[in-house]
């Protein structure tokens, strides 16, 4: 699309006005006197009749004029003087609409100030239309032009941009909206995203973002994902490439949660809430078409899980006696941050009974030790999702989380002799030499208790992890989520 | 018209030849690579075998993970040191 040409005397007085602000009203008998004098040029922004004192308005609707004119507030008068800017004032104030038109004692029965409005030209959405029809988006992407009679939702699905469900297509005036959510700039190289190692840069997390559904409030916790999976630790690489189950599960903390609206509670891990949806979808979308990881290429899932196409949640802090993950892991209290772990699904902890921790921490144990394989100790890491109503039998116990956590580790000893090869009548587990020692279904660190849930329900839940967890293998990492 | 800004890494898939496969093994150095999956060793340990009885020189490693990449230090060793490579992929 050319730039669209705007022509702008080069010397005189320019007033850029909208009839939708009472300081631009106040001002027309003023344009009015400027006009009789000559050399005043008035544009329009909104209603091209305003003002009706001044004969020759010039309709800017279309904003250009405004938007070259870089006009943040309304009205704003320009002397011009050899083509160029010599002096500009916005809002109403007499002194300086003297000394910029030359003329004194205009306005002479209006108050000496009144503050202007904000131009629509700077309007969120519209500047975006500006600048991308004048070309100053300053987007390095490659632009992907689309034929006449082509869908674009069908498009992006035949480009393989998709993870199989509908993208929102990436219009340059939907990611320049997506990057007004962050402060840092969109040329940043983020990292190099596995498994390609390609150059991954904040213009297209913001991309993937908007395909993913996010809005811009959501960037700054995506880019935090982001970087959290890029950590070498979590060997994102291998998480993708195993022919296990796992992706990255996401965990939200921190004050962010409630700014862009997140489910801790009801079905937290489920469907319908659009920042837990769209936040660990954009992750996704980022490793498929940056990194270049797809299914049965470099993703080498046997079955992969649901939780693939978006596995992200907030933790309850409000309601949970027990510190956030987020400072468990180092973060600052009050910090907002965001946890990958390598996990897949939800195994249900079901117990309506116990009423004490002792018997509870038991259920959970129990449960713990058959991820995987019940003759596979350690396995792999877990996350352990606490509902409300078993929180508040550790709760009112008085068990703090780090006591909940020493007490599964010992509950998750097990005798190697349960675990050898053949025994019970299975034939998978360990070689003979474990027969008389006694195994940790987890290794040190390897299991995390986040709290999350609806208020009604005794049902926890055991979010696996993989096989390679561990420092040789999969970390979870927790990322700060910044502006 | 529509325009979309590419999501993708925009890296043409760059077309890579593989290297011709070698007529024979005589005369050549096999590498035997464990990726450290749960008996890839066995795998390895037959071939070896059977490498070795027709006289050919098999040089062993191993990956220190199966879930991560081979480190480039080892990488380099491999190609400086054989001419084939035969991995064991699957447990």
């Amino acid at each position: 699309m050319p730039r669209p040409e705007v022509t702008l005397p080069s010397d005189g007085l320019i007033a850029v006005v909208k009839r939708d602000c009472p300081t631009c009203e106040l001002t027309a008998p003023v344009l009015a006197e400027l006009a009789a004098h000559g050399g005043l040029t008035v544009f329009t922004q909104d209603d091209p009749s305003f003002p009706e004192t001044v004969p020759d308005r010039i309709d800017d609707t279309a904003l250009n004029v405004s938007h070259v004119l870089k006009v943040e507030i309304v009205p704003t008068l320009i002397r011009r003087v050899d083509g160029r800017d010599a002096d500009r004032t916005y809002g109403w104030d007499r002194a300086e609409w003297e000394r910029v038109s030359g003329f004194q004692g205009i306005g002479s029965g209006l108050p000496a100030f009144r503050p202007g409005c904000g131009a629509l030209n700077v309007e969120p959405g519209t500047i975006e239309d500006l600048l991308v029809r004048f070309g100053e988006t300053d987007l390095t992407a490659r632009r992907v032009e689309l034929g006449d009679d082509e869908d674009e939702f069908e498009a992006t699905f035949e480009r393989g941009w998709s993870d199989g469900l509908p993208v929102v297509p990436p219009t340059e005036r939907r990611v320049l909206r997506m990057l007004a959510g962050t402060t840092r700039d969109p040329k940043e190289l983020v990292g190099l995203c596995p498994p390609d190692l390609a150059p991954l840069t904040v213009e297209k997390i913001a991309i993937n973002a908007v395909m993913a559904g996010c809005k811009p409030e959501y960037l700054p916790v995506v880019l935090a994902a982001v970087e959290a999976a890029l950590d070498p630790a979590f060997s994102m690489h291998g998480v993708l490439a195993t022919t296990m189950f796992v992706g990255p599960v996401l965990v939200v903390n921190g004050p962010v949660r409630r700014q862009i609206g997140m489910n801790a509670r009801g079905n937290a891990l489920g469907q319908g809430n659009r920042a837990n949806a769209t936040i660990g979808r954009a992750l996704q979308l980022i490793i498929r078409n940056v990194g270049g990881g797809r299914p049965q290429e470099v993703d080498r899932a046997t079955l992969g899980n649901p939780g693939k196409y978006t596995y992200c949640f907030a933790e309850d802090e409000e309601g949970s006696c027990w510190e956030p993950l987020s400072v468990e892991r180092g973060i600052a209290p009050g910090v907002s941050a965001v946890t990958v772990f390598a996990g897949f699904g939800l195994q249900g902890v079901v117990d309506q009974k116990s009423r004490d921790p002792e018997s509870l921490s038991r259920s959970f144990a129990e449960s713990l030790k058959a991820i995987h394989n019940v003759k596979l100790a350690p396995a792999c890491d877990a996350m352990l999702v606490v509902c409300p109503e078993h929180e508040r039998t550790f709760r009112n116990a008085g068990w703090s989380k780090a006591r909940l956590y020493e007490e599964l580790y010992r509950l998750c000893e097990i005798p190697g002799d349960m675990l050898v090869a053949g025994a019970r009548g299975i034939a998978e587990g360990h070689s003979p030499a474990v027969a008389g020692t006694m195994r940790n279904k987890f290794r040190p660190g390897g299991l995390l208790i986040v709290r999350a849930g609806g208020g009604a329900g005794m049902f926890s839940g055991i979010i696996g992890g993989w096989s390679s967890g561990g420092p040789t293998g999969s970390l979870p990492v927790t990322r700060e989520v910044k502006s | 018209m529509t325009v979309l800004l590419d999501p993708t890494s925009e890296q043409s898939p760059a077309s890579r030849e593989r290297l011709a496969r070698p007529d024979r093994l005589r005369g050549l150095t096999v590498g035997l690579l464990d990726i450290s999956k749960p008996r890839g060793n066995v795998f390895l340990d037959r071939l070896d075998a059977r490498l070795t009885e027709l006289g050919i020189t098999v040089k062993r490693y191993m990956k220190p993970t199966v879930a991560k990449p081979a480190p480039l230090p080892l990488r380099r060793q491999i190609v400086g040191e054989v001419n084939v490579v035969i991995e064991g992929l699957a447990d």
